[in-house]
């Protein structure tokens, strides 16, 4: 057994199979069994509000993975996530409220229904290319939202539907912590897969796909249905952070939906890491508290000047505007680039030159 | 009949400031192909500042007009040069999410610094409408109407005959070719984005004089991404004919299946085209065929 604290100082590989490990190292084990007694067992330290916090963060990360799956992996733009997000709610809503199907089906379901939507509207994908596929998707996001909340048989208009949390027979996870636990479960199993796919057959098409369509295509992938699997895949975990979303706010409407959603979640890829697993669930969770800490922040400032509420909003999206920027700028590979630097300089500490 | 003409001719009007918008878009994308997601927030910054200076400093309009000019000018040169430059190499995505990141600071700062209250411009040109056989149309809608026309023979010339047309067109068609023949690329770049944000301000301000001035407007930035798209990204007729044709459809689409479906078609049918045109004609009407070479 090797010592846990000493770090690979190079790379020691010498076959394929030890390249494509999941976890190459004892320490990678280790590290990955107390990331998960962490997530496992924050309830037992922290405050109520905090863990309502931490399920938005695991539920934004479900849907930052997903989209990563396919802007960072298979290099397709969407700017029309927040309606997938609203598809999975709104299917999840219907299957529960309106028709009393379980939960624990109607999760799944809206997944599925979800991926087919998003497919659907990524056979377009085939023939347009970066900016015009962006408006492709933001069209998506607009007729999607339009058929929600004019469907009012359906989907009860723009006033929205009410739904109820999961329970697990007799036991309701109506409390934060409950409901936690759900999500938190769910974004490891996304994980787990998001990260397994990377290493697959699926997965390298992606990235050749990504690098050069063109070019992948003559090295025998087959751009339509891997570029529409991407489409599916992703908008399958899109589906389920949004059913979770739903369930977590027990209430969905058309606005919950919109442009601005969208945005969000493209940020937080962005300011993670595009392609990197790791950096969707960092930049989730950045962009999910930057709102509550801008929050605090304009709480402490208002004993000062308390006009500034008014402007709360305001300010909100001017900071998250600058973040964005200065992250393109400063730092185009995100957190997880950030964060791999800094383990790089630890690899050598302290003799390093 | 009269309400066909009506819905027609305010298609038309609407439309006129739809391809002037546009125009900023495809200005900017010829030279720099990238999408500016922010030209709504430029699209009212404009008008915010005409108004302030003939508010609150009682300047004649023509003079207000210059100033603001004047000062959309630097801050498309301010956004090139902070923001779109060091990014310029960056893929798509990051990009259109710089130009999206800078929507939303712009938009935040005019939420800060002018609330959201919607303001109305004094009266510029004159309130009597015009009545033409029985259509109504208010001198603001014929006054956007002839500066369109006008801006679009200005920059057909401008990008037929002057120097800084043609280097313009160079850029945008191939970045390196350009760089080789001793053109100043950055200087194109400036040159576009000041461009494009005076053309934007002078919609802005149009726009402020028919429906009053407020942050929500900026929204007019993501309606006109049909009209460009149909336009064909590039080309600067497509964004004015393909404003014209989408404000058309837009209001005859409100006006008559509106009552069927319950309302809010007018946001929706633009968005419809776009999907219908990406699927059969990618590059829109008028936009330039790519060949791609591996």
């Amino acid at each position: 057994m090797r010592n846990l604290f000493v770090r690979e100082s190079g790379n020691y590989k010498t076959s394929y199979s030890d390249d494509m490990k999941l976890f190459g190292t004892t320490g990678a084990k280790v590290k990955a069994l107390l990331i998960v007694l962490i997530v496992l067992t924050l309830p037992l330290f922290v405050s109520n509000y905090w863990i309502g916090l931490f399920t938005l963060c695991a539920i934004a990360s479900v849907g930052a993975i997903g989209l990563n799956i396919l802007t960072g992996l298979t290099g397709q733009i969407s700017i029309g996530v927040g309606a997938f997000l609203g598809v999975g709610g709104y299917t999840s809503a219907i299957l529960t409220s309106t028709y009393g199907i379980s939960f624990w089906i109607a999760l799944p379901i809206a997944g599925i229904v979800t991926a087919l939507i998003g497919g659907l509207f990524g056979i377009p994908s085939l023939r347009l290319k970066g900016l015009y596929l962006a408006i492709a998707t933001l069209a998506a996001q607009v007729i999607i939202l339009f058929v929600i909340s004019r469907w009012d048989s359906l989907t009860g208009g723009t006033a929205g539907m009410v739904l109820n949390r999961p329970t697990i027979g007799e036991f309701s996870l109506s409390t934060n912590t409950g409901y936690y636990y759900l999500c938190a479960i769910i974004l490891l199993l996304t994980v787990l897969y998001a990260t397994n796919l990377i290493r697959t057959r699926t997965g390298r098409a992606f990235l050749a796909v990504r690098d050069r369509d063109i070019a992948a295509q003559i090295m025998g992938i087959n751009l339509f249905q891997y570029k529409v699997m991407a489409f599916a895949i992703s908008s399958f975990f899109v589906g389920i952070a949004g059913a979770l979303l739903a369930h977590y706010t027990m209430i969905v409407s058309p606005e919950l939906y919109n442009f601005h959603v969208s945005i969000e979640y493209l940020a937080m890829i962005l300011i993670g890491g595009l392609g990197s697993v790791f950096g969707s669930i960092l930049g989730a969770v950045f962009i999910t508290l930057l709102p509550v800490s801008l929050s605090s922040v304009i709480d402490m400032l208002a004993a000062f000047a308390p006009d500034l509420y008014q402007l709360l909003s305001a300010f909100k999206d001017f900071v998250f505007g600058a973040v964005i920027i200065i992250f393109l700028i400063f730092e185009p590979g995100g957190l997880a680039h950030i964060w791999l630097n800094i383990k790089k300089y630890f690899k050598l500490w302290p003799f390093s030159y | 009949m009269t309400f066909f003409l009506q819905m027609l001719v305010t298609g038309v009007v609407v439309g006129s400031i739809y391809g002037l918008v546009a125009l900023g878009f495809v200005l900017i994308y010829r030279a720099s192909g990238a999408l500016n997601l922010a030209n709504g927030e430029f699209v009212i910054i404009g008008p915010y500042i005409c108004l302030i200076l003939m508010t609150a400093y009682k300047i004649p309009f023509m003079y207000a007009l210059l100033i603001t000019l004047v000062f959309s000018a630097v801050l498309g040169l301010v956004v090139e040069r902070l923001v779109i430059r060091p990014i310029q190499n960056a893929p798509v995505v990051s990009v259109i999410m710089a130009t999206i990141g800078l929507s939303s600071l712009l938009g935040g700062a005019v939420h800060m610094i002018w609330g959201h209250k919607t303001r109305t411009f004094p009266p510029v040109f004159p309130q009597t409408p015009i009545n033409i056989a029985g259509v109504i149309i208010t001198p603001v809608y014929l006054w956007s109407f002839v500066v369109v026309v006008v801006l679009l023979v200005i920059f057909s010339l401008f990008f037929k005959f002057s120097k800084m047309g043609n280097a313009m067109r160079a850029v945008a068609d191939d970045r390196q070719a350009a760089l080789s023949m001793g053109m100043s690329v950055k200087y194109v770049y400036a040159a576009t984005w000041m461009i494009a944000a005076v053309v934007a301000a002078v919609g802005g301000v149009l726009l402020g004089n028919i429906n009053g001035l407020s942050p929500t407007m900026s929204a007019i930035g993501l309606t006109v991404l049909p009209v460009v798209i149909l336009g064909g990204l590039d080309s600067v007729l497509g964004a004015i004919i393909g404003g014209f044709i989408i404000g058309i459809v837009q209001n005859l689409a409100g006006g008559y299946l509106d009552p069927l479906v319950g309302g809010g078609l007018k946001d929706v049918v633009p968005f419809i085209i776009v999907l219908l045109i990406l699927m059969l004609k990618p590059h829109g009407l008028f936009g330039s065929r790519r060949i791609e070479r591996v």
